[in-house]
């Protein structure tokens, strides 16, 4: 906790209605964020029962120099994944990170399942559990109004709560329901939304109002203008505010690693008429920050929908993202950003991951047009490029409004494994796949990375940079960075800041804010982590050489040419070896 | 000639609250954000606009008029500085302040009100916030 020495964990029973504050000098080794997270969760975690049993925790957590240096902007969720059935690691900006640090604790442990539907409000000197009955079934934005009506308190801390949601997808148990975090930011990926269902808990309210004082202030503030130069007075960062991440649609479409109709292509015929240009001259209305960040990589886009003859309109607006126009739109075909934005809306409001989603979406309208489903399965006609249809398989998806939807709800890996079409489901270790297709970097990466998400060890940037392909450097690379990153992300740093927080910019950062560490001590602290990170999924039964990967990807060209499934596994033995080594080594 | 703060383009604001942090860090030495003179909030939710309350810099301020210990002095352009030493911490200025930019700080018992230093301007990253020429603020004349 910033000015002491110690992490300060609040743990919240909701069965019992009791909480208690832990001092935990032994998490410092941990840094903050992913790190203590990790250990809270290892601590709590219930390997024998699954993973929406009352009993599991989910724990949130930010790091050190949360909020006060800038970008530092994420808070940290993790959980047993209702997807995958192992790690569930996902993380959020908004203004979560300043509303822990401003109510005062480090890490949340949440266990135990609410005797009625209810939501949380932490703040400085107060934690209640409070009546959500009326609530449960609402969608995102009526849900989070709700909330800041009833928690009205004359305008004080407007601007200055972070307001954790979940939507109907969350409520009925969806294996990859997310939760929204201040309307436009979420914890997306591998399910909280399910686990957050199922321990009956609608939304959580964080604010904070105590004093911190600064002890170094001349130090601190030196610092703090440094970095801040460097995230607003160099090009670092410009890409991510001014057309921001869609940017990106154009040149991997160029280059074939676009993920297109269920990766049936590397290319997407339309995808100059969905690229991050067409969204920023036609629907980019506005950007925002995460608190902390004077980047500013929120974009808001704005379509004006016809909802009845005679001139009637509405604005419809949404964030929107690369990965969002991948999943919801080159992988489903849809060919028109107005279109997009439509889908994207649905999948907010019922509060779904888009990736998964999008993906769940295109194994389905596949396998309807393979004959392994049938309309009497998906209801609505699902087809490529038919945005109508997909809108209505979205509410059924949430709603669960069948057998199929039911099973559907589990995520691909679990569908295809009872209706077919395995190979072309296209899940990585359950967790459904990101926007690149871009060679043994995207595939493997995620294969192995901790959490199967793109962002475990950035794969797919490896495919992109890597001059000449050696088997064992790969590894190597890839190993590297998932250890960097767990360091960063104890942190908690927003992934686009990683250039400028170097190592020694790290250093000067944690320095000049009262901790005394070394380069080494960074090292061994991403190291000790992902040990962490490995032993749960150890714990949890995750066995490495039991992850299936989907034929499509050897059959679909990637960016870097059509990929061989004998070496994809060969690199995954290779990496298994390294973190057998890794686990030998001492970072007590 | 001097200047005051004025938020001009709030349209422009990414809500990024990098001007409470360097408020509240250069001039109370602290990082919460309620040491900070600045306070930009949203109207109603995320997708609402956002407004920053902050003094304006009035030329016949009610809150130096209606304080009792004549703790706060006019300032040159506009505003009031508070006189720490003289302040009984009666919290008589905030009311009546009809912008209510004047928050009471609890722990020193004492009024946070803009002194128009212009770091938060300087750190904007957007451009919302300006030092503007007094004359030509022509605020509350």
């Amino acid at each position: 906790m910033l000015n002491e020495k110690f992490i300060k964990v609040l743990y919240i029973d909701l069965e019992t209605e009791k909480i208690r504050i832990e001092q935990r000098e032994d998490l410092l080794k941990y840094l903050g964020g992913v790190g203590v997270a990790s250990k809270l969760l290892q601590e709590n975690l219930r390997s024998d029962l699954s993973p929406c049993a009352p009993e599991q925790p989910v724990v949130f957590a930010i790091g050190p120099g949360a909020y006060i240096l800038p970008v530092l902007t994420k808070t940290v969720a993790m959980f047993v994944s209702p997807l995958t059935g192992e790690l569930g690691e996902s993380y959020a900006g908004g203004r979560m990170s300043m509303s822990m640090l401003m109510a005062g604790y480090d890490a949340l442990v949440i266990t135990g399942k609410a005797k009625k539907y209810s939501y949380l409000t932490i703040s400085t000197q107060d934690v209640n559990i409070r009546d959500a009955r009326a609530m449960w079934g609402l969608q995102i934005k009526e849900a989070l109004r709700n909330i800041r009506d009833r928690e009205h308190d004359g305008g004080l801390s407007a601007g200055k709560r972070s307001i954790l949601c979940i939507g109907p997808a969350g409520e009925n148990g969806v294996a990859y329901a997310n939760v929204c975090v201040d309307l436009y930011r979420h914890f997306g990926r591998l399910g909280l939304g399910a686990c957050l269902g199922s321990k009956n808990l609608k939304a959580i309210m964080v604010y904070g109002n105590r004093s911190i004082p600064i002890m170094d202030q001349k130090r601190y503030f030196k610092v703090y203008r440094e970095i801040y130069k460097k995230c607003t007075a160099t090009d670092n960062m410009a890409k991510y505010h001014d057309a921001g991440t869609p940017i990106n649609i154009l040149p991997l479409n160029k280059a074939g690693g676009l993920p297109t109709l269920n990766l049936q292509s590397g290319t997407f015929e339309h995808a100059e008429e969905v690229s991050g240009e067409v969204f920023a001259q036609k629907n980019l209305i506005r950007k925002l920050s995460c608190n902390g960040c004077p980047v500013g990589c929120i974009h808001i886009g704005m379509y004006r929908r016809e909802f009845d003859k005679g001139h009637e309109y509405e604005a419809i607006s949404v964030a929107y993202d690369y990965e969002l126009i991948f999943a919801l739109g080159t992988f489903l075909g849809i060919k028109s950003t107005d279109e997009i934005i439509a889908i994207i809306e649905e999948v907010e409001e019922y509060g779904l991951d888009a990736m998964s989603t999008g993906v769940c979406l295109g194994w389905a309208t596949e396998s309807l047009e393979q004959g392994y489903l049938t309309i009497n399965d998906t209801l609505v006609e699902l087809k490529f490029g038919d945005a109508e249809g997909y809108i209505k398989a979205i509410r059924y998806m949430s709603e669960r409004v069948n057998n199929f939807y039911r099973i559907l709800g589990k995520g691909s890996r679990h569908a295809a494994s009872k209706y077919g079409g395995e190979d072309f489901a296209m899940q990585i270790g359950g967790n459904e796949m990101a926007g690149y297709h871009t060679g043994y970097g995207s595939l493997v990466g995620a294969a192995v990375g901790a959490r199967h998400s793109h962002l475990c060890n950035g794969g797919y940037g490896l495919d992109q940079n890597m001059k000449e392909f050696d088997e064992d450097k790969f590894v190597e690379s890839l190993l590297s960075e998932e250890c960097e990153r767990c360091m960063t992300n104890s942190l908690v740093m927003c992934l686009f800041a990683r250039k400028i927080y170097d190592r020694q910019t790290i250093l000067d950062a944690l320095n000049s804010i009262g901790w005394d560490l070394s380069n080494d001590d960074l090292t061994a602290i991403g190291r000790r982590i992902y040990q962490t990170k490995l032993q749960i999924k150890n714990q949890l039964g995750f066995q490495q050489k039991g992850v299936k990967l989907p034929k499509r990807f050897f059959q679909t060209p990637s960016m870097n040419g059509k990929l061989d499934e004998e070496t994809a596994y060969r690199l995954i033995r290779k990496y298994t070896e390294k973190t057998d080594e890794l686990m030998k080594e001492s970072y007590e | 000639m001097p200047k005051i703060l004025k938020p001009k383009e709030m349209n422009k604001c990414l809500g990024c609250f990098t001007c409470m942090t360097v408020c509240a860090t250069v001039n109370q030495k602290n990082h919460s954000l309620i040491k900070s003179a600045i306070k930009v909030r949203t109207t109603g939710g995320m997708s609402s606009s956002y407004v920053a309350i902050v003094c304006l810099g009035c030329k016949e301020p009610a809150c130096m008029e209606i304080c009792p210990a004549y703790a706060l002095e006019k300032r040159p352009g506009g505003g009031v500085l508070v006189k720490g030493e003289k302040c009984i911490g009666c919290r008589k200025c905030e009311p009546v302040c009809i912008m209510r930019a004047i928050n009471f700080d609890n722990d020193t018992k004492k009024p946070i009100i803009c002194r128009h230093c212009g770091t938060c301007a300087q750190f904007c990253p957007h451009e919302c916030l300006l030092m503007v020429e007094a004359e030509e603020a022509m605020v509350h004349a």
